[in-house]
């Protein structure tokens, strides 16, 4: 019914979009991380050469900090599932007539500035923040308690505020998809409540699992405002080194050869998590 | 009240659960709005002397509304980029069949799943290549962008239940695409359009993993904060940031009821959530 014309009109121009703003500067990224800068000139050089990876295989700092903040991922991933599971289990099969109301509840801290919460935790942290000076008040402690800001345990607690929300929601979605027949059905061929949940909920609700996992992680993996704020210098993430090289330390190539592993490695772990879903998916 | 797997003991368990999770989402904005009255300063336990003065310091300050208004045009580019690209994309991507179709759809939808810092330097290395001044233009680039991937997902969604007979009919009358695509596709898909305008919009006041890259001269309102934050924190950003919280607010339940008059509550947020999915969306 769409003749040729209207489909490369609908096609060309978003295609041609793409290509320029997202195609092209990821291949631009592939290439800088090949070139290098001069230290004479200060200036990029374009000879192709490995020297990027090979100092990122070579020093240590690189290596710990990749693996440091997929440790801090892999935090804020576990506790949001932790924490969005079972609030989603509830709000699909508990929260009766309040469900609506519930749901929009999820949504909202959703979609406030991430910047916002993360300032909010920043002051409840702090060392004459709103927790350290509650705890005095109320005599639990007398000084303040150093560790909660600018440590690792900061960053993962404030990501994982964030990104429980996305865990939530395609839970969410995949628990209200399971046909509440089937529920019933293994009730009344009397298997028991945690037989029904482990057998039939969890099973049908992995899809969304795995999708609430990956954006955790992989949203978290990238991130470089929490750790800047909240981070101090045992919270460095991977993104901040990469900043730190595109700003001050002014080696871009060394920055687009980490930024390029940061693309291999989320690109592959979305693969691999759409083949999981896929996998337990039951439609 | 009762579930699948009910017994009263276990509801009692998730409830309790569910109302410690939503303190814990709920307990920083409410912090952060407390605080916003408070005459001693961000931190310390109880707030008290509750005053207005930081809503007057924040309306007379310059930078904050300068930033403002800055951050609103960039919006509202951002906005007509993004619609303007990503309603032809998911025309493309329900009506046409071309080569590299798969590989176009995962390319639009990256930014939204990828680590904005991605989606920054890799749009900054272009900007350095051709030789663009970091400024507006960069900033509602990237927006525009990174945002394509949310007007795509919402008018694709809204194209699948779209009853095509309309469009078929209209043709057949003798109007041509470009009458049917305003008379007839546009008006029907008026609800996931709104929406997908008022989510580019909170989002791209919002922004600021890429912005943080693309910036020139002037700061968009996030990133003014953000420079603040490194100087030390008043309650004034507080009273700003108690501001954003309800504009965000108001604008995220219109959406939701908007969505929910479209499609039905659980596809309300889940499908932006999904969306990444390309295979599920």
């Amino acid at each position: 019914m769409f003749s040729r014309g209207y489909k490369t009109a609908v096609t060309v121009p978003p295609l041609a979009w793409v290509a320029v703003f997202l195609l092209v500067p990821y291949l631009l990224m592939f290439c800088y991380s090949f070139w290098s800068v001069s230290p004479s000139t200060q200036t990029i050089v374009h000879s192709w050469n490995l020297d990027n990876y090979k100092e990122l295989l070579q020093k240590a700092v690189y290596w710990q900090t990749l693996l440091r903040s997929m440790w801090i991922a892999a935090r804020v991933m576990l506790f949001s599932l932790l924490l969005g599971y079972p609030l989603a289990y509830f709000l699909s099969f508990y929260a009766g007539k309040r469900k609506d109301l519930l749901y929009q509840m999820v949504i909202i801290p959703l979609w406030v500035s991430y910047l916002v919460r993360a300032y909010a935790w920043k002051t409840i942290l702090g060392s004459d923040g709103v927790l350290n000076t509650l705890l005095q008040y109320v005599h639990l402690t007398n000084q303040p308690l150093d560790f909660l800001l600018y440590s690792p345990f900061a960053v993962v607690l404030t990501l994982t505020h964030i990104y429980t929300p996305f865990t939530i929601l395609p839970i969410y979605a995949a628990l209200e998809h399971i046909p509440r027949n089937l529920v019933e059905a293994s009730h009344d061929l009397g298997a028991t409540p945690a037989q029904t949940f482990w057998k039939i909920i969890f099973p049908l609700s992995i899809p969304g699992v795995v999708a609430g996992a990956t954006f955790a992680f992989v949203l978290s993996l990238g991130d470089f405002l929490a750790p800047l704020l909240l981070g101090g210098p045992s919270g460095i993430m991977i993104s901040n080194i990469v900043v730190s090289l595109f700003g001050a330390a002014y080696n871009w190539p060394l920055g687009a050869a980490i930024s390029l592993g940061m693309l291999v490695i989320v690109v592959s772990l979305l693969l691999f998590s759409e083949r999981l879903e896929k996998k337990w998916s039951f439609s | 009240m009762s579930g699948p797997t009910g017994n009263r003991s276990r509801s009692r368990w998730l409830l309790a659960h569910a109302t410690a999770v939503f303190a814990f989402l709920y307990l920083p904005i409410v912090v952060l709005i407390l605080y916003s009255f408070n005459g001693q300063g961000v931190g310390g336990f109880p707030p008290h002397n509750l005053t207005l003065d930081w809503y007057r310091t924040l309306f007379a300050d310059e930078a904050i509304w300068d930033s403002v208004f800055y951050s609103l045009k960039v919006a509202l580019a951002a906005i007509a980029i993004a619609l303007g690209f990503g309603i032809p994309a998911a025309l493309a991507l329900d009506r046409a069949t071309f080569p590299g179709k798969a590989l176009f759809r995962r390319l639009v939808l990256l930014p939204l799943i990828l680590p904005g810092i991605i989606t920054g330097l890799s749009l900054l290395m272009l900007f350095k290549l051709a030789d663009v001044r970091l400024g507006l233009l960069t900033i509602v680039l990237g927006h525009g962008t990174a945002l394509i991937s949310v007007a795509t997902t919402e008018v694709f969604a809204g194209l699948q239940k779209l009853d095509r007979a309309q469009e078929e009919a209209s043709l057949d009358l003798g109007a041509n695409y470009w009458q049917t695509f305003w008379r007839v596709t546009v008006p029907n898909l008026k609800l996931p359009i709104i929406g997908a305008a008022l989510l580019i919009f909170t989002l791209s006041m919002d922004e600021i993993a890429v912005s943080f890259f693309l910036i020139g001269r002037d700061n968009t309102l996030p990133l003014e904060i953000w420079g603040r934050l490194r100087r030390g924190i008043t309650p004034e950003i507080n009273a700003v940031s108690t501001i954003i919280f309800l504009f965000s607010l108001v604008t995220i339940v219109v959406w939701y009821r908007l969505r929910v008059r479209a499609e039905g509550a659980v596809e309300a947020g889940a499908e932006l959530i999904a969306a990444a999915d390309s295979e599920h969306s």
